[in-house]
């Protein structure tokens, strides 16, 4: 299993090198790097304007949104994915550099904590989450649940759905090593709807009829509250180009925010869209 | 020289230089992962990475400990290979020594078939049907498990076990079988003091197989192993084996960082402990290796 993992790991590099030694011309490039939290949006919406717009050919690569903002920065890509604003050091680097990074937010993000149907319990607050992923609350009991141990269940640390969890509800304190690890948000719906015990995150788009989202600090998680801001485990996502977009790269950004286009993408995605 | 020796000459170069491509690659990977792996330790060092018992690959500051994640891939290995050893072997003896001839053409094809079944279909069983079985029947907190992942590994490496197994005692001579029954011996006896001894090595070599399969494997224990970085109490407690932090964290660790090259250190160590047990596979094969007629 590891050897082919590491063959096709290989191989696939070895493509890649070779495909990016051919020249492509007549053709416009339009080169996509950055957060992998946004790269499932980008992707998608980037697959659909190529199919409207074949002239155009786009590279969508995730690499951090650290990585991303630096190459816009040294003009390596035309648009930067960002799952933050970015920091005042890199807008004193690029203004140094003489570029001006201008921020779209493109979407949002929500987090919502779900557990099975059966489980009472309806709300949870920023603390009592916080204490549960720190392994300090271990029953449901004490949250007016039934005298449950209580199964945490948490995403891979490299993941964007942790990242927002450990900024928002675990404020960079570590989520405590018994908590349960699953690879995909699609496996933390089904560990949950199996289980009694289990409490899980998922980002608002795998939220089915088998699992029961809870509120936070009493306000549900959906939509309006994540536009308005009074849903607390939410973040913009966005995408940064240098200076004003003009060309393929304006009518990208123009794609992206378009209501019957890729906004609509972005809810497919399973996130929240702008409008 | 004659066309025929040349003909010999080019086939002879042919195969050649197919098996030096073959362990050219074997080679190349062998490399690639020393050299990806090998700069974590500029960071950590070797003692603190396989004996720390924290990991956070992510966190400011970072801690690589894989301790956890050894311990894991160690006891789902251990726990698979006490259920798997004595269902395989028993029913190769079965299907070698007991079973009509008409039975074992059928049972043995079986029971290779069971191999041929994709990990992620035993992984989704275990996850969709086990889990739920076992957290009811233990009521235990989740069926997520040390447990259940060696049981879905038994399931994998039974076949392998059995039939290679089966294969070595089905060929010890039948002269050191009519022989042990000419002396007054039962069939028990016979099985049990002649041909199992006299198969030993095949047997060896069927378990470590087995084994090896077990400990590398990746869908099953990402899938129904929980994923806690603990070390367990009991065998009911959430791990996660080596395989499966390398498979879930590997697509999302910005390139040669820490995170990178620390889960290429953790697939250095996944294949010394592999190499470990193909080493002790062979020596065991040599030990117990019949000579004469027995030999296999």
């Amino acid at each position: 299993m590891k050897g082919k993992f590491l063959l096709t790991l290989l191989v696939s590099w070895l493509c890649a090198s070779l495909l990016a030694g051919i020249p492509v011309s007549a053709e416009e490039l339009l080169n996509i790097n950055g957060s992998t939290t946004v790269l499932p949006i980008a992707q998608k919406v980037a697959e659909a304007y190529m199919k409207e717009n074949p002239a155009v050919k786009i590279s969508v690569s995730g690499g951090g949104s650290g990585n991303g903002i630096k190459a816009l920065i040294d003009g390596m890509t035309h648009i930067a994915d960002s799952s933050r604003f970015i920091k005042d050091a890199e807008v004193k680097l690029a203004l140094e550099k003489g570029a001006y990074p201008v921020p779209f937010a493109v979407a949002y993000d929500c987090i919502v904590p779900v557990v099975h149907p059966t489980n009472p319990v309806k709300n949870l607050t920023m603390d009592q989450l916080k204490a549960i992923y720190e392994g300090q609350i271990t029953n449901w009991k004490t949250l007016g649940g039934p005298d449950l141990e209580i199964v945490v269940i948490s995403r891979d640390t490299s993941s964007g759905t942790y990242e927002v969890w450990e900024e928002k509800v675990m404020k960079k304190q570590r989520v405590f090593p018994g908590a349960l690890l699953q690879a995909s948000s699609g496996a933390i719906v089904q560990a949950v709807s199996k289980n009694k015990h289990a409490l899980g995150y998922v980002g608002l788009g795998y939220v089915d009829a088998t699992v029961k989202a809870l509120t936070v600090a009493g306000i549900e998680g959906t939509e309006t509250t994540t536009l308005d801001g009074s849903y607390p485990i939410s973040r913009p996502l966005y995408m940064f180009t240098s200076g004003w977009p003009t060309g393929a790269t304006l009518n990208f950004i123009n794609y992206m925010l378009n209501p019957q286009k890729g906004q609509k993408l972005v809810r497919e995605a399973g996130f929240v869209p702008l409008y | 020289m004659t066309s025929r020796l040349r003909k010999e000459w080019m086939i002879r170069s042919f195969f050649f230089c197919i098996a030096m491509a073959s362990i050219v690659v074997l080679s190349l990977i062998v490399f690639f992962l020393f050299w990806e792996g090998l700069p974590i330790f500029q960071k950590v060092s070797v003692r603190a990475f396989l004996l720390g018992t924290y990991w956070y690959p992510t966190a400011e500051p970072p801690d690589f400990g894989i301790f956890p994640l050894i311990v894991a891939s160690l006891g789902v290995t251990v726990l698979s290979a006490l259920l798997s050893i004595p269902l395989g072997v028993m029913t190769a003896i079965y299907l070698a020594e007991i079973a009509s001839a008409g039975l074992r053409e059928i049972v043995k094809p079986v029971v290779e078939l069971l191999a041929a079944l994709p990990s992620v279909v035993i992984g989704f069983f275990g996850m969709v049907v086990v889990a739920p079985f076992l957290q009811s029947t233990f009521d235990i907190p989740t069926g997520l498990n040390l447990f259940n992942a060696s049981l879905m590994l038994a399931f994998m490496s039974i076949p392998t076990i059995c039939s290679i197994s089966e294969d070595a005692i089905y060929s010890v001579p039948m002269e050191l079988k009519e022989a042990s029954l000419a002396l007054g011996a039962t069939h028990w006896q016979t099985i049990s003091r002649v041909i199992l001894p006299a198969s030993l090595s095949g047997i060896t070599t069927a378990v470590i197989l087995g084994m090896s399969r077990a400990i590398g494997e990746t869908m099953v224990v990402l899938m129904v192993a929980g994923g806690a970085t603990l070390v367990p109490d009991s065998v009911f407690d959430p791990v996660r084996p080596m395989p499966a932090s390398i498979a879930a964290e590997m697509a999302e660790a910005p390139f040669r960082s820490p995170h990178y090259h620390a889960l290429f250190a953790t697939g250095i160590v996944l294949f010394l402990l592999t190499l470990m047990f193909n080493l002790v596979a062979d020596h065991l094969g040599q030990k117990y290796k019949q000579v004469g007629t027995a030999t296999l």
